[in-house]
């Protein structure tokens, strides 16, 4: 799922109150932002920032019918066909019996599936890596990724950053997808600083 | 802010009709169905009817109107505020409990009184001296201790009620609240919300239902019983509040009132019909894994046996569809929960259905066969609807909609799931 190498122009925001209109002043100049990395989940940014309702819910709908459908079937064939018992007289085709393991599992496959799907949404993985645009995104800074297209000038949108209130603005050269190895194929490490 | 609302002609033209052919329906029953006749078992089977039509209508309006007292009560101790833009909604409907409570416990004090061992079993004394299990049970179930019990608990629902009703009326004419004072408004509010609960968690969700309901099947018993019934009697008092919320809405009242809050009525009445569902399934497996004679019963009056199925068949299976699968596929979606109109289909839907739930909780035990689902019993429904719009729309052109002062009104109006 590599996305390539890109450019992008970062800016750093401390305040939501500044975020919001600079959100919806750089899309409204014609900006692609990138994504915005924020240290807790920001209430409306994703209506801000337009991006489309999620649809994991239909993936989760659908993993449960999944268990549903999989407790029934593999209840049923053992009970019926593969070794059926006699268990205090009662029919073998017992379904009360059978729901509490058929919510179980419905709830089971919705919830792992959901979040296997979550993951691979967000490329979050054991070992797999992604480009940090600013690490005070973890701490106490909403990051904006602008992306840069051939016909972007990078001076203007700096300044146009600027008078929107963003801080640190930098431009840096990403990979926009993820990988599996170390961060120092992507970025100079602490340890690698001068005077470390 | 709100001017005072005024009620539609429709809304008086429609309470008004649904009043007098409650009304009818309740004079056909005392003229045609000989309510003071001999009261011995499947004796004289329409005037067990009669009693038993009242019993379920009155219990079932009645806790239905109670629940919404409940909702206000659990919203405020959890220091909800989404709920502030539409709480005169709520507070409108449970200012029918003295009212539907008194009717409630008249019809409840004919039947004890009255002698109806057809109603209650345990009423007949000479039953119960060569009953081993009743005579076990008469400590509880007996009227001198139903009397005391229901009039205690329907007294206490009144009282509490009225208080956080009255809370909530004062604050309109309080101003603004600093926030010294809004705290103190707050901490009354939690106090008294939290004394209703209590007693809400000893009535409604344990004694209330094993005196008035499970007692009609005497012998039987069930743990899971009172919870089963309070989640039935929730889900049609949210569904209630659902109607109520929409009808004003659509009258261009409750201006704060949006999508958001809709999506949490919704929420919350999928999430309690899941959990009725819950209940009844765990009541129902428990009983068919044991096996037991004694319990079984139960169910054999209602869906016969493998052999025989028995009269309440469908309507068992009915309850299911109503109350389970109905809420469960359609209100699963987050763009139905947003829907007005659906979700008035789904209030309806539900309160129908789980009024469906207490007729098949109540007439089985007491007329085994010989229940009907006839304009007779829909219009003592009726009539109880029309009460309730009555008391509603009484309660809404007397007050303020908007209860503008609550320290939460801020909260409401920005509310955003």
């Amino acid at each position: 799922m590599a996305g390539g190498r890109k450019k992008f122009v970062v800016g750093s925001f401390s305040d939501e109150k500044v975020l919001f209109p600079a959100v919806k002043n750089v899309r409204k100049a014609g900006y692609k932002i990138h994504d915005v990395y924020t240290p807790f989940p920001i209430h409306g940014l994703d209506h801000a920032l337009g991006i489309r309702e999620t649809s994991i819910h239909t993936a989760g709908f659908i993993y449960g019918t999944l268990g549903t459908a999989t407790a029934l079937g593999f209840i049923s064939w053992i009970f019926t066909k593969s070794w059926p018992l006699n268990i205090g007289g009662k029919p073998h085709f017992a379904l009360p019996a059978w729901i509490p393991i058929t919510f179980e599992l419905t709830v089971l496959f919705s919830a792992i599936g959901m979040t296997l799907t979550f993951c691979y949404l967000c490329t979050l993985a054991p070992f797999v890596k992604k480009h940090h645009f600013s690490l005070r995104a973890t701490d106490d800074k909403f990051v904006m990724a602008i992306e840069c297209t051939p016909n972007t000038s990078e001076a203007e949108l700096q300044g146009f950053l600027n008078s929107a209130g963003a801080e640190d603005i930098n431009i840096q050269e990403a990979e926009t997808g993820w990988w599996i190895g170390r961060y120092d194929t992507e970025q100079k490490l602490y340890r690698d600083e001068v005077g470390f | 802010m709100n001017q005072q609302f005024e009620l539609p002609g429709a809304y008086k033209k429609w309470t008004m009709a649904l009043l007098i052919a409650g009304v009818l329906a309740l004079l056909w029953g005392l003229i045609m169905y000989h309510p003071t006749a001999h009261a011995g078992h499947g004796e004289n089977v329409n005037s067990t009817r009669f009693w038993a039509v009242l019993l379920q209508n009155s219990t079932y309006w009645l806790l239905t109107v109670n629940a919404s007292m409940f909702f206000i009560c659990v919203t405020t101790m959890a220091h909800g505020g989404w709920q502030v833009a539409f709480r005169r909604v709520p507070e409108a409907i449970s200012s029918l409990v003295p009212i539907l409570g008194a009717i409630t416990l008249i019809i409840l004090m004919c039947i004890v009184f009255g002698g109806r061992t057809d109603i209650y079993h345990w009423l007949d004394k000479e039953a119960v001296a060569h009953d081993k299990i009743l005579k076990g049970k008469e400590g509880f179930l007996n009227p001198g201790f139903f009397l005391i019990a229901s009039t205690v608990s329907i007294g206490l629902w009144w009282l509490l009620g009225q208080k956080m009703r009255k809370f909530s009326l004062e604050s309109d004419a309080m101003g603004t609240m600093d926030y010294e004072t809004g705290k103190k408004w707050v901490w009354k509010n939690t106090v008294w919300a939290s004394l209703f609960t209590v007693v809400f968690g000893l009535t409604v969700a344990s004694t209330t239902p094993w005196l008035w309901l499970m007692s009609l099947d005497a012998h039987w018993y069930s743990t899971m019983y009172s919870w089963y019934t309070f989640a039935s009697t929730f889900v049609s008092g949210l569904s209630l509040i659902g109607i109520f919320v929409i009808y004003l809405r659509n009258q261009n009242q409750l201006e704060y009132v949006t999508d958001e809050h809709l999506h949490d009525i919704g929420k919350f009445i999928f999430a309690f019909s899941i959990f009725w569902t819950y209940l009844w399934f765990s009541q129902y497996m428990l009983i068919w894994y044991s096996n037991q004679t004694e319990e079984t019963r139960y169910f054999i009056d209602r869906i016969g046996t493998a052999e025989k199925s028995g009269p309440y068949h469908g309507l068992f299976f009915l309850n299911l569809i109503l109350n389970f699968l109905c809420p469960l596929i359609i209100l699963m979606k987050k763009s139905t929960k947003r829907n007005w109109t659906l979700m008035l289909f789904m209030c309806i839907l539900v309160i129908f259905g789980q009024w469906i739930n207490f007729y098949q909780m109540v007439m089985p035990g007491v007329l085994h066969e010989n229940a009907q689902l006839m304009p007779f019993e829909l219009g003592i429904a009726a009539l109880f609807i029309g009460i309730i719009m009555w008391g509603v729309g009484r309660y809404i052109t007397r007050n303020s909609l908007l209860a503008k002062n609550n320290p939460y009104l801020k909260e409401s109006m920005i509310h955003h799931t």
